[in-house]
């Protein structure tokens, strides 16, 4: 039986937390903890991001659930002696979205919608314990002894759910292409999550790493594979770390492994390392790579779903799109329809920066509007200033000016405005930006960037970049730009994989909605 | 049952099993779409983006090369989009390329100045700029990555062809290059210098260093006598270079070549390689005797061939266990070498220092096998320049020769006669029927009904059997037996050799003998008609036409076919080396091998 606490207090680890101290401070407040006897009263405790960037190490204290944030070593004494003895808040701490004068609590956070990140920044994401209590692996168990996998698979193609990697496949469908096929057959989770800005793979991982498992391990009794891989990158040391300890204590309690829940269905999952190139997110590319070789993308057809990994049948999903799934096990396609909008249901994970009050991550319905994310969400642009345009989904993502704020956040209303939501990585220009300079560090990206493999990428991405170049010199003519446009299209139709048919999105956008502000740029 | 599709090609219904590439239905209905990475024997890549077409209902172009036909497909290979999208593409090639052409060792014979011309580039509206990438020019073959068009098909080559792994992509996007392990030179790594790599080159960034420059100087210095030798090979695939047919037979066109060019002697490598069978059967028939009166089986045999020096330092390189079981003789360039200075500078009373010896290769590997230092048995280098069958056509193009036209003459009798068994040595399975017909004559006494033995011949990668060879009465008594199954094996491609090679190695480890007594390798595809300094564009069928020249001229051109009935071989025996496997034999016609394994 576990023990129950009074109050928990909860540090929040992550990247950029643990580069403000925050294992210091955790390890403090035990201390402290320890010191003032309050060890079977007060827990302390890891949770992974609560979505709040730029602000230092987060701590959240419940039941309260007050959030304090740029918490230094001196204040875990200040909290301690007021908040957990005395019981009273320390107000000068509190997260107010932007600090104004000092100590007024200004507003609360909007209420979200939570799906994939539910528990995300409340529970001990190494706790098997408290994922179960907050309704973690009951989809599993629905699943192995109420549901045959092709009801599994009828339920995802029911629910709607598109993946949420950036291209928007249908998963259900995705997964009946591999279903029925023989052999071997693998679920690999796509967690190299690349696209410049996107950080919500990560928090997943590192909020709440069972639920990505138990939606892989559902996954691979719906298509009747014994094996899964996380494909995820390098740099995601901790990511890497929290995934690994969830698996472990997963087989510990036959959730994976051999005869899970001593049902007939076996299953495990392996963490697969990536070297950081943004290529790798791309399926055949990540899928060369976990095979040792060159992460260069295959010729498709044959998709992955027929000959994937070790030529095997392999369904590819990205995190997010995976952990979606226990809950549409758990409530049924129809409760999950009711969220979003008809053509895209469910929640989407967007990581709002840029010049936004509260950078950071949110969860959201899809179709809620880009300006009720930028303003409700987000808090709007910072000190007050005005909208200039947001660049969408990341460096193979669109710009948008305030023209386009009324449009909704989901795959298909934003590829009526010639947009896409892709990565779900939403970059906030202020009045004060250029975006001719963001436009150069995409194409700097892609060209850094492109595997080498055929030439209309490899050339055109440096050639995009020669013209960005002399654009930012101010020696750019007219014609240059039409060059950069006409020759992003012909990238677009030649390239072999989307890496190189990307610059398009960036570039007629741009065109689209911010074409005066390239001209002033031109023609010097 | 494989599916039939139907598919509409710029508005022609073309029907095709399942399974077919846009490309090859295009093909099927006269439509020719343009490439330039493809290559018919290699698997597709789709890394130039020149063969790209519109396919109805798909937002971007398909690569034909790669894409699969699917039924009800509707296909256009010709709008304006499409012609416009692969100028495009080759605008930006050609935007990274150094367009040097009248310098290049590759002008006028180029993939990508000819596509270039078709796809109607006419202007370059990309300002160039450079890679700047090192020259590698260490070794025999030179690579110039700045010419590189990244197109894959030497790595495929290295890779699935011949499983050597010297060269890869190395970097990434616009650094990427082909190039070895930490960026060596070539000659440094596991490269076997077979050439495949060069001889699917679309450009010039694989080519093999010339020796057309030495060759004219020792011409044309008075003091030098300067003779040349011919691989078998070479007669039947020059001839593609002036416009004749794969598989011409032009021996005699060859030699007035020659002489016209000014070579003082013109032998034939034909004549060593009657003498190496000489020396490589005497050497295998004593090898299978020793060891089925000795019992230690695993000890002598198999028996494999060393003519092919892409494959022995292949061996020396990844098998170097097996170099016991190696043949010692001479490949027959290096058997024509060391003569020369000896045998032929003594019946013509010319010093050695001044005979100049050139020998004309299907090969890039003779070059290196010829600069090996321990190939000097005649007390000087014993072949100073070795040309490929490229080179030779330049120089005879420089010449002002009428290749085609030209009247047909014998070559030089004392060390250019030949038999039929010789000339098959260019083509896969060659030295081992070759051999054959002169163990056959050796062990029954008497010559074979039918010396056509068509086990051994044909494009298969591995092809082995048994030859029951009837025992003459001597042999008879003493290995016991009446008729002895010879159980041979023959492997072209490096990737077909070591898997021919791993299975001998993991029988001799394991059970301490392997099936087979005599083994015949070559480095490349098809033998030395594939050989790296063939003519360009050898696809595998144009390989065996060329094979098939080989065959006509040993059943239908030569008076003798058999090795050890060749007059001018018996007359060397008689004169000069004594018997074969004599002690001077060894001393010129035989060598060792060495333990390259640090390489890997």
């Amino acid at each position: 039986m576990a023990k129950i606490f009074r109050t928990h207090i909860l540090v929040s680890i992550d990247p950029e937390t643990l580069l403000s101290g925050a294992k210091g401070i955790y390890e403090k407040f035990k201390k402290e903890v320890e010191a003032s006897k309050l060890s079977n009263e007060v827990m302390v405790a890891e949770t992974g991001n609560l979505g709040i960037s730029n602000k230092g190490v987060v701590v959240v204290v419940y039941p309260e659930g007050v959030i304090y944030v740029n918490v230094k070593a001196d204040d875990v004494t200040k909290i301690m002696n007021e908040h957990i003895i005395k019981g009273r808040i320390v107000k000068d701490l509190v997260f107010s979205g932007e600090k104004v004068s000092g100590s007024s609590v200004k507003m609360e956070l909007p209420k979200q919608n939570r799906v994939v990140l539910k528990g995300s920044g409340e529970v001990d994401p190494e706790s098997l314990e408290e994922y179960i209590g907050i309704g973690g692996y009951e989809g599993l168990g629905k699943v192995l002894f109420e549901m045959k996998p092709q009801d599994v698979i009828d339920a995802v193609k029911k629910s709607g759910l598109r993946g949420r990697g950036g291209a928007g496949f249908p998963t259900g469908l995705k997964w009946s292409f591999t279903a029925p096929l023989q052999g071997e057959k693998y679920v690999i989770c796509n967690a190299d999550e690349g696209e410049p800005g996107t950080f919500k793979d990560r928090l997943i991982m590192e909020g709440v790493p069972f639920r990505l498992i138990e939606g892989m391990t559902i996954a691979g009794y719906a298509i009747g594979a014994s094996k899964g891989f996380i494909y995820i990158r390098g740099e995601y040391a901790l990511s890497i770390e929290k995934v690994n300890k969830a698996i472990e204590t997963a087989r510990k309690n036959n959730l994976l492994g051999k005869n899970i829940l001593e049902s007939t269905f076996s299953f495990d999952i392996e963490v697969r390392k990536g070297a950081g190139a943004y290529v790798c997110g791309e399926e055949t590319s990540l899928i060369e790579s976990m095979e040792g070789k060159r992460g260069n993308p295959r010729n498709k057809p044959p998709f992955p779903g027929v000959k994937g990994f070790r030529m095997n049948p392999s369904v590819v999903n990205n995190v997010e799109t995976l952990a979606n799934v226990p809950a549409i096990a758990v409530n049924g396609a129809d409760w999950y329809k009711k969220l979003g909008t008809e053509k895209c249901p469910g929640t989407k994970v967007f990581t709002l920066m840029g010049d936004i009050l509260y950078p950071g991550l949110i969860e959201v319905e899809m179709g809620t509007t880009l300006k009720d994310v930028v303003y409700k969400f987000g808090g709007g642009i910072k000190e007050g200033k005005k909208f200039k345009a947001a660049l969408i989904g990341g460096a193979a993502g669109a710009f948008i000016s305030e023209k386009g704020l009324d449009v909704k956040m989901d795959f298909d209303s934003l590829g009526e405005w010639a947009a896409v939501l892709g990565s779900g990585a939403v970059l906030v220009m202020s009045e004060d930006r250029d975006p001719v300079e963001t436009l150069n560090s995409i194409l700097e990206f892609f060209k850094h960037e492109s595997c080498g493999k055929c030439s209309p990428c490899r050339i055109g991405t440096k050639r995009l970049e020669l013209i960005s170049k002399d654009i930012m010199k101010g020696r750019a003519t007219e014609g240059d730009w039409e060059t950069m446009k006409e020759l992003s299209y012909t990238m677009k139709l030649t390239s072999f994989c989307p890496l190189g048919q990307s610059p398009y999105i960036p570039i007629s956008s741009f065109s689209k909605y911010l074409e005066d502000d390239m001209k002033k740029n031109l023609n010097k | 049952m494989i599916k039939e599709l139907t598919l509409y090609i710029d508005g022609i219904e073309v029907k095709v099993p399942e399974g077919v590439t846009i490309l090859e239905a295009a093909k099927k209905v006269s439509v020719e779409i343009p490439t330039l990475c493809y290559y018919k024997d290699l698997t597709p890549t789709g890394n130039c983006g020149i063969c790209v077409v519109e396919v109805e209902g798909v937002g971007t172009l398909k690569r034909a090369c790669c894409t699969p036909a699917t039924d009800k497909m509707k296909i256009h290979t010709n709008t304006k989009q499409v012609l416009d999208a692969r100028k495009t593409v080759m605008e930006l090639i050609l935007s990274n390329h150094p367009n040097d052409c009248l310098q290049c060792y590759r002008n006028q014979n180029c993939e990508l100045q000819t596509m270039a011309e078709k796809l109607g580039v006419t202007e370059l509206p990309f300002k160039r700029f450079d890679r700047d990438m090192p020259l590698d020019d260490k070794g025999f073959i030179i690579r110039d990555s700045n010419k590189c068009i990244l197109c894959g098909r030497c790595i495929q080559a290295c890779q699935n062809i011949q499983t050597v792994y010297a060269i890869d992509f190395i970097n990434r996007g616009y650094d990427t290059k082909m190039s070895t392990f930490m960026d060596m030179p070539l000659n440094d790594s596991t490269c076997t210098n077979c050439g495949q790599c060069v001889a699917v080159c679309p450009v010039g960034a694989l080519y093999e260093k010339s020796s057309i420059d030495e060759v004219w100087a020792a011409i044309n210095d008075p003091t030098k006598h300067v003779v040349v030798q011919e691989a078998p090979a070479v007669r039947v695939a020059i001839g593609e270079e002036f416009g004749m047919a794969e598989g011409t037979v032009s021996s005699g066109r060859m030699h007035t070549a020659l002489r016209r060019m000014g070579f003082d002697r013109v032998f034939d490598t034909n004549f060593t390689a009657d003498l190496t069978i000489m020396e490589e059967g005497t050497e295998v028939i004593g090898k299978v005797i020793k060891a089925l009166t000795t019992g230690e089986i695993g000890k002598h045999l198999p028996v494999i061939t060393s003519c092919s020096p892409g494959w022995i330092k292949f061996m020396e390189t990844f098998f170097a266990d097996l170099r016991e079981h190696i043949s010692t003789a001479k490949s027959p360039q290096q058997m024509f070498g060391p003569l020369a200075k000896t045998y032929y500078a003594e019946k013509e009373k010319i010093d050695p220092k001044n005979i100049v010896s050139v020998s004309i290769m299907p090969c890039t590997a003779k070059k290196y096998e010829a600069a090996r230092p321990e190939m000097n048995a005649s007390g000087y280098q014993d072949v100073d320049h070795v040309l490929t069958t490229r080179e030779f056509a330049k120089m005879i193009r420089q010449s002002g020769i009428d290749f085609k036209n030209l009247p047909e003459e014998e070559a030089d009798e004392l060390m250019g006669f030949y038999t039929g068994a010789a000339t098959i040595f260019g083509a896969t399975g060659g030295v081992m029927e070759a051999a054959l017909r002169t163990v056959w004559f050796v062990l029954s006494g008497k010559e074979m009904d039918n010396y056509d033995i068509k086990l051994v011949r044909g494009m298969d990668g591995v092809k082995e059997g048994v030859v029951e060879v009837p025992l003459s009465e001597a042999n008879a008594k003493a290995l016991n037996m009446k008729v002895l199954p010879v159980k041979v094996a023959v492997a072209h491609g490096l990737s077909n050799a070591r898997k021919l090679l791993t299975k001998v190695a993991t029988q001799l480890k394991e059970k301490g003998a392997s099936e087979y007594h005599f083994i015949e390798i070559m480095a490349c595809p098809g033998g030395c008609v594939g050989g790296g300094g063939q003519p360009y564009a050898c696809e595998y069928a144009a390989r065996a036409r060329r094979a098939d020249g080989l065959y006509k001229e040993d059943k239908e051109m030569v008076k003798v076919r058999a090795s050890h009935n060749n007059p001018m071989v018996q007359k060397i025996y008689k004169d000069f080396l004594g018997e074969p496997n004599s002690h001077k034999a060894h001393k010129l016609l035989h060598t060792k091998y060495v333990d390259r394994s640090d390489l890997v």
